[in-house]
This record gives structure tokens, sequence and C-alpha cells, in this order.
């Protein structure tokens, strides 16, 4: 596959806190945070002009799903668009319920784990073809995904328990994963998600939906873990030899891994040796170099994810982590927690270790620990923040979100009842024009244009807004409108001769 | 497709203003004024969180999600 499509569904931990009284519960709060989004579309469950869908998740969890992208900097910048829409609405939130005599900070936290262990997601989509074996896509990609957390893992403080004692992990959601491969969700969560659901030719593709992942605050560590998922893929697609690390017991080996921050905890591979997962990684980063060499780099990052791939894979293997805590989200948090505890002489599991860990991922721009690091230029970047901040209003150019944002922004603009989804765009006054786009690659469709021709010569009198003139709108800069019609008065003076 | 080389001051943004170049910063001086950066970072984490951490913590429960 030349293309592939990526996309990650971003689920938020929400709490308010720091009033006079008890905070409101989730459920009011999310109230509270969706009322714009409500009043915009009428529903919790919307696309946006950025052609990314925000809805309200089961257990009153915001959730932002990026659009289509074909581009790992888009969909980074794609995701760290939903962060600063997330604050856009809290803060909103927070004057509305300031307002009604509730006082006290939001909180929207892009971590996966609350206080009593209850998990919420990040749920990454990788387009693949139909023709994918998919017994050898699970030999490849499990143990991938099994050991990836020492790569990408956002890190976690686990509290003490009656056996454990308090300890620092590579992953926050190896906890609260139940089996390898299955079709459910919320009742096992597996792995790898084989809910069918393409969003696509179904002849054609399928979305594989893998839900192990922690959500990332740095966009290098965001980079390495979809980069180099999409270069494994590759491989699996490809049918070149890709080694056999197949695990005996992969839910068994992602939390002895996850809890080993020394990197030395073994796993059994199938009718194999017993290996640490810097061993399984390195195994796969090795093939993904000579693949590379063989095949040549399809993008421009290549070189820089192997570089991360294998420094991080050292850092681990050595047992120091100093080379890596700029860029790896679990070395970035762990090196900040131990600054804190040797500084304040905190007992690891301390109360306010305990809330570095979850602060690490307020996406408030100025409260957020990981923001504070980056303002302070102690955590690498990938993008320019004016790049992040065009993604909350513009769709990626290259994918069929294009088309998605035009049509919703233009019916809007036009006054025009409408429904879209993934494939889905329909006039609710013209329903046997409803277009399906199957393809998500494609970025043009004449079909489109003749569908949006239907609403008149008007789409001629519309006036794309600038970002300035958007942020002059009373809504969140991600629900202003892209197009205003032109004032009448544009057209009724003739040209001056 | 535009990429951004990853910026690593690694200590090294110093004020950039020419007295700062004029006088050399000895080893154990640049370790202190790292020591400082990083105290008044950790300063300013400590002022943006919630004076309760005990209480944040507890206070921060959800259901599960998906």
């Amino acid at each position: 596959m030349e293309r592939r499509v990526f996309g990650v569904e971003t689920e938020f931990g929400i709490t308010h806190q720091g009033g006079e009284h008890r905070g409101l519960p989730p459920d009011e709060l999310a109230r509270y945070i969706f009322r714009p989004v409500l009043k915009w579309g009428r529903s919790s469950n919307v696309f946006i002009p950025n052609a990314s869908r925000l809805y309200l998740d089961v257990g009153s969890h915001p959730e932002y799903a990026t659009a289509e992208c074909d581009d790992l900097l888009d969909l980074i910048a794609s995701d760290r668009a939903g962060e600063l829409i997330m604050h856009d609405l809290a803060q909103r939130a927070e004057a509305a319920m300031a307002e009604d005599g509730f006082d006290g900070s939001v909180y929207l936290l892009k971590n996966n784990v609350d206080s009593q262990g209850n998990s919420y997601g990040s749920h990454e989509n990788y387009m693949i073809p139909r023709t994918t074996h998919f017994r050898r896509l699970s030999t490849i990609l499990l143990p991938f995904l099994v050991t990836r957390q020492i790569l990408v893992g956002a890190g976690r403080l686990v509290p003490a328990t009656d056996e454990t004692p308090a300890h620092y992990a590579f992953s926050q959601r190896a906890d609260h994963m139940w089996e390898g491969i299955s079709s459910a969700t919320t009742r096992s969560r597996p792995i790898i998600n084989t809910r069918d659901e393409p969003h696509a030719d179904a002849a054609l593709h399928r979305r594989l939906h893998v839900i192990v992942g922690d959500s990332n605050m740095s966009e290098t560590t965001s980079l390495l873990r979809y980069g180099a998922t999409d270069l494994v893929l590759r491989m699996v697609e490809s049918g070149v030899p890709v080694g056999d690390f197949e695990l005996e017991n992969p839910i068994g080996a992602i939390r002895h891994i996850s809890h080993d921050i020394s990197g030395t905890a073994t796993v059994k591979v199938r009718n194999g040796p017993e290996m640490t997962a810097v061993d399984i990684q390195s195994g796969l980063l090795d093939r993904a170099r000579r693949f590379v060499r063989e095949n040549g780099a399809h993008h421009d990052q290549v070189e820089q994810i192997f570089e991360l791939w294998e420094r991080t894979l050292q850092a681990v293997a050595s047992g120091d982590h100093s080379s890596i805590e700029r860029d790896i989200d679990w070395a970035i948090k762990k090196r900040l927690l131990t600054d804190v505890a040797e500084r304040g002489g905190l007992r690891q599991g301390h109360p306010k270790l305990e809330q570095l860990d979850m602060a690490y991922h307020d996406v408030h721009p100025r409260r957020g620990v990981f923001n504070v690091l980056a303002a302070h230029g102690r955590v690498s970047t990938q993008l320019e923040p004016e790049r992040i901040e065009r993604a909350i209003v513009d769709p990626p150019s290259t994918t069929r979100a294009a088309l998605r944002g035009r049509f919703l922004s233009t019916a809007r603009a036009l006054g025009a009842e409408h429904t879209v989804d993934w494939v889905h765009h329909k006039l609710v006054d013209r329903p046997l024009d409803a277009l399906m786009l199957k393809d998500p690659l494609l970025a043009e469709d004449p079909r489109l244009d003749t569908l949006l021709a239907k609403l008149g010569d008007r789409v001629e009198t519309l006036r794309e807004q600038n970002l300035a003139q958007r942020r002059e709108q009373a809504v969140p800069l991600a629900l202003s409108e892209r197009y205003t019609l032109a004032s009448p008065r544009e057209f009724a003076e003739p040209p001056l001769i | 497709m535009s990429t951004q080389p990853q910026k690593r001051p690694h200590g090294g943004d110093e004020d950039g203003g020419p007295a700062a170049e004029a006088t050399p910063v000895s080893g154990s001086a640049q370790a202190q004024k790292r020591a400082g950066e990083l105290d008044s970072m950790l300063d300013e984490i400590d002022s943006v969180l919630e004076s309760n951490a005990e209480e944040f913590v507890k206070g921060f429960v959800q259901k599960g999600g998906e």
C-alpha cells in the first residue's frame, strides 16, 4: 500500500476541582463541556469543520477522533488540535459553571486511568488491504504491540497494593488489556479489535483497530508510535519474513513487561526462548531497517523514526534513560517525578507524585505539566504551534476529510439541512442524492461538487473566512463557520466601467 | 510536508546576550545555573497544581470508557 489512512481516537478524563464545595460529578460536568457543541450541532456527537468527530462517550468521556490522515505529521497535528479544542470547551464550561454558582476549575486529562483504576482509551486506526492475511498479521503485530510500550508508553505511577509497593510502570493501559484479539471493547478489551467497520470499500480495505496504546503528550513519542507501527504493518503486508516472536501468553507478557522498568523482564516466545521486550523490539527494528534498505523509505521521517527507536531501546537496555528524557513520554514523566521526589524528599507513591502523574496529562496550555515542561524547552517537539492551530479549523487536505469538511461547512453556510458521517454525505431535502465516499484516500470527487451545486448559485457567493475572522466568531474556534455568505451588495454593484 | 528539526537546547539556551558570551562559564557554575532553572520550573509547577494533592487524586474518578 503506497499511502495509508491513519486516525486516532482519544477519550479524555474530566474532573471538576478546587472550588469551595465538592466538584460536579462527571456526567454534569460533561454536559457543561458539551453545551456549545449541542448548541452548534443539536447533538453531542458531531463532525466538526476540520472533519474530525467530537462526541460524548460512555462514562461521560469527551472523545475526539481525528479525521483521516495519510501523513504522520498531519495525524499528530490533528491529535494535538484535539487537545486545544477540548481546552477551549473546558474554559467555556468553567465560565458557564461560574455563572451558575459553581466555582472551581475544570480539568481535562489526556491520560488513560483514573484514581480508582477505571480505564479509557487511545484507539489507533490503520487502513490495511482486505487481502492482508489475518493470522500473519496477528503473529507479527501482537508481539510488536505487547512490547511497544517500552518505546511509547505514557508511564504510570502505580499505587501500592497489598501485594506490591508503589512503583513506576511503562504503560497506563497494559493492566487493562484482557485478550489478544477479539471483537469486544468494554467487556474484554483486546489489544487488537476485529470489529469490522472499514468506513471504506469493504471489498478493498480493512480498518485495523488497535486499542492497547496509551495517550501520548509528546509529539516525538507519537511519531515513533505511529511511524513504527506503520513500518511493521508494511512488512506484514509485503509478505517478507519478520521472524517469529509469537508469545505464549500475550496478556501475561504485556503486564509483566509494563511493571518492570528495568527492562529485564523476560517473556516466553512460543517454541522459542525467553526474551526481553528489548530483544523482541531489536529484532523487529533490524528487520524494518533491512526492509527499508531493500524497498526504500516511503516518507521523510523514516530515518528519524529508526534513530528514535534504536536510541530508546538502548536507553531501556542500559538502564540509563537520560538520552530519551526529552523525547519519550514515560521517560520524560519519570525524570520529572524523580526530580520532584528528590527535591521534596518524597517517598514513591506520595500523593503529590500521583497528582503529578495525572497533571502531566492536563491539556491546559499553562497548567498542564507536560505543557509547562515544553514551555521551558525541556521536551522536543515536531510541529510549529501554527500548524497545530490550523489543524483546529482545517481538515487534512490529502484525504476524504477535505471533502467532508467542505460539504458540511458549505451546507451550514447555506442553511441546508444535512447529515454526514465518515462515509455518507446527505442533504436532508434531497435524500436520493446522498453521496457515499468509499475511498478515504480520495481528496477530490466531482460528485461532491455536483451535489453542492444543487444548492444553487449561492455556492458561488460563499466567502471563506481566514483564521483571524474565525477567531472573532463567538463559538469555539473549532466550531467557527468556515464560509459566510457574501453581502448582497457585493453583487448588486455593477462593475465600474 | 514540512519537518522541523528537533530542538535540543541541552542547557545551551543561555540568555543569548553578548554579556553571557563574554564571560566564560565554568562547569560548576553551569551546573548551578541548570539546577536553578530546574528549581524555578518545579516552583512554577507547584504553583499551578491544586494545593491538596490527595484530594485532587481521590476526586478524579470516572467510569471506564469505550
